[in-house]
């Protein structure tokens, strides 16, 4: 077992539609595809953002780009202009996914 | 047929750089222009605009950029294709057609893309039996109605094709898919048809790629964001489209900002849900199948998408009046900044409580600390952290109380924690929380128009 900081190996980019935020991980190789297809589940990214994150996680693969790409629902406080939150948009989710350890083996 | 066309990205949003358009048009070649002005919230905020004055309700960047750049296209026959009509497109072409002659700008046809707006339409198209119930939540529209701003349907890319049949020079949209805007002049340059659904799904791409303007070529971009060169001077995206389908990501040589690999991933995978199911009016497209290839020197090669035909129904936006909120910051300097901030949401939620107010929410963050990241942000010791900037938002159904709000924050400076500043800017006043109702329409009920207005 090691672990692995997603933001080695990835970048990304996170955005809103209503209150649910989407985030694309991208690995910079395929090594690093390898290894978040295999490691970075719906599961680990919702335990992630526990307490931010009130929704089902959906997970979906672009092997083509080398991303997968993640839409977390109930997540922005109501989204829109009804979001009280400073990041209403989720504009900073994707660097915050990019915080997490993976244990890879 | 052209052997190929250059398509150049001029507007992210309605507020982008205002001198991004000028120069698409002034620093290289480019036959058309691309401009989306419209966001989810943008077409409240433009039916108020109408409402106070019939005249308005477009965005009035336009005019002012067309007297910098409405001769030089006419001259070049750069077309201009825009969103930016809003909810007031007629206005928006004759304000154009006035710059026009005002420059003597002549033989200049100016198209209008017209029935999108379907505001006052609402019960006779329930009456014909579509719901327009929320798509998300299934809620019905009944308990809305009443309160609803503005009601768009989102056109994709034929009718401004049919605009283009029609000779225009600048095509002016109402609510058309942001997609759309990049989409419509491959099918007119490149004679596409209806059912040519890799092709429409290939063009589709390459609009979702151009519509954030430079988050494409290098803007917020999270991969080596320092590697970016000159981002001062970034150049916006251009799309050079070949017949076959296939397109070239670059722009104008001698911009600042990067092309590559990496900034268009990012851009395509921005505000995507299902990869495979990228619906748009026009098609669907299957973002798992687009092929990248970096060509190098700012040019990236967009191939092989595959598409699935169209859907029988339009996404129709609707936005509704759904009460009040506000937000204000104080900042708290060393030592304990972060303590002192704390203590002073304490206390003003308890002012708060003790005049019997009535919130539905009310959300506390501390900027410099958690604002972002919330419960992830790292643990760090109250010593190093130098300030601290508390922002704290309410929002209600109760004006009154968002208003009283306001009048709470400026006496924590004299009433609360020491080492107080960066209130200047007077109380936080109540703002209208607008909140947006998506639904779908079946494609019948819903005709456009193409209007041409000429000088």
């Amino acid at each position: 077992m090691k672990r692995i900081k997603l933001i080695y190996i990835a970048h990304g980019r996170s955005g809103d539609k209503g209150d649910a935020a989407n985030i694309g991980i991208i690995a910079y190789d395929n090594h690093g595809y390898e290894i978040i297809s295999k490691y970075l589940t719906a599961e680990t990214v919702k335990k992630h953002f526990e307490g931010i994150c009130f929704g089902k996680v959906e997970r979906y693969e672009l092997p083509n780009l080398r991303a997968l790409n993640f839409v977390l629902h109930n997540t922005l406080g109501g989204g829109g202009t009804v979001s009280l939150k400073l990041d209403a948009q989720g504009k900073t989710l994707a660097a915050a996914l990019l915080r997490l350890e993976l244990e890879i083996e | 047929m052209k052997e190929k066309i250059r398509i150049a990205s001029g507007q992210g949003f309605w507020g982008d750089l205002i001198d991004a358009p000028y120069n698409q048009v002034f620093r290289g070649h480019i036959d058309y222009l691309v401009m989306d002005y419209l966001a989810e919230v943008t077409m409240s905020i433009l039916q108020k605009q109408k409402n106070k004055n019939p005249d308005l309700g477009y965005a009035r960047d336009i005019p002012e950029l067309m007297k910098r750049i409405l001769p030089e296209c006419k001259n070049r026959n750069i077309k201009i294709i825009t969103n930016g009509g809003g909810v007031n497109p007629i206005s928006c072409a004759k304000a154009i057609t006035e710059v026009a002659k005002h420059l003597d700008v002549k033989d200049l046809k100016v198209a209008v893309i017209l029935g999108d707006d379907i505001k006052d339409r609402i019960d006779e198209i329930i009456s014909s039996g579509c719901s327009l119930n929320n798509m998300e939540t299934g809620e019905s529209i009944e308990i809305v109605k009443d309160k609803i701003l503005s009601a768009n349907v989102y056109f994709g890319a034929f009718p401004i094709v049919e605009a283009l049949k029609q000779n225009a020079d600048i095509v002016i949209t109402g609510r058309t898919t942001d997609t759309g805007l990049t989409l419509a002049p491959m099918i007119y340059e490149f004679g596409w048809n209806k059912s040519d659904y890799d092709l429409l799904a290939a063009g589709t791409v390459a609009g979702h790629i151009l519509e954030c303007g430079a988050q494409a070529s290098g803007g917020n971009f999270l991969g080596d964001w320092k590697s970016v060169p000159n981002i001062y001077d970034i150049g916006f995206p251009i799309a050079e489209a070949y017949p076959n389908g296939e397109v070239v990501i670059t722009k104008h040589e001698n911009t600042g900002g990067k092309v590559s690999f990496e900034t268009l991933s990012e851009q395509l995978l921005y505000e995507i849900g299902d990869p495979k199911n990228y619906i748009t009016p026009d098609c669907i497209a299957d973002f798992t199948s687009i092929k990248l290839e970096d060509l190098g020197n700012d040019r990236v090669r967009v191939y092989d998408v595959k598409g699935l035909p169209e859907t029988e129904f339009y996404k129709v936006s609707c936005s509704y009046s759904d009460g009040f909120s506000s937000s204000a910051t104080l900042t708290y300097s060393w030592p304990e900044a972060l303590t002192k901030a704390k203590e002073a949401d304490k206390i003003l939620r308890k002012r708060l409580e003790n005049l019997i107010l009535k919130f539905d929410e009310i959300r506390t963050e501390f900027v410099g600390y958690n604002a972002c990241h919330g419960p992830l942000a790292k643990q760090i010791d109250e010593d190093d952290i130098n300030e601290i900037v508390l922002r704290i938002a309410v929002r209600s159904r109760d004006y009154n109380s968002v208003e009283r709000f306001g009048k709470e924050i400026a006496p924590l400076i004299l009433t609360g924690p020491p080492s107080v500043t960066g209130f200047a800017g007077g109380r936080p006043k109540p703002s209208e929380v607008v909140v947006y109702w998506p639904a779908l329409i079946p494609k019948n009920l819903v005709q456009h128009q193409v209007k041409i207005f000429e000088v």
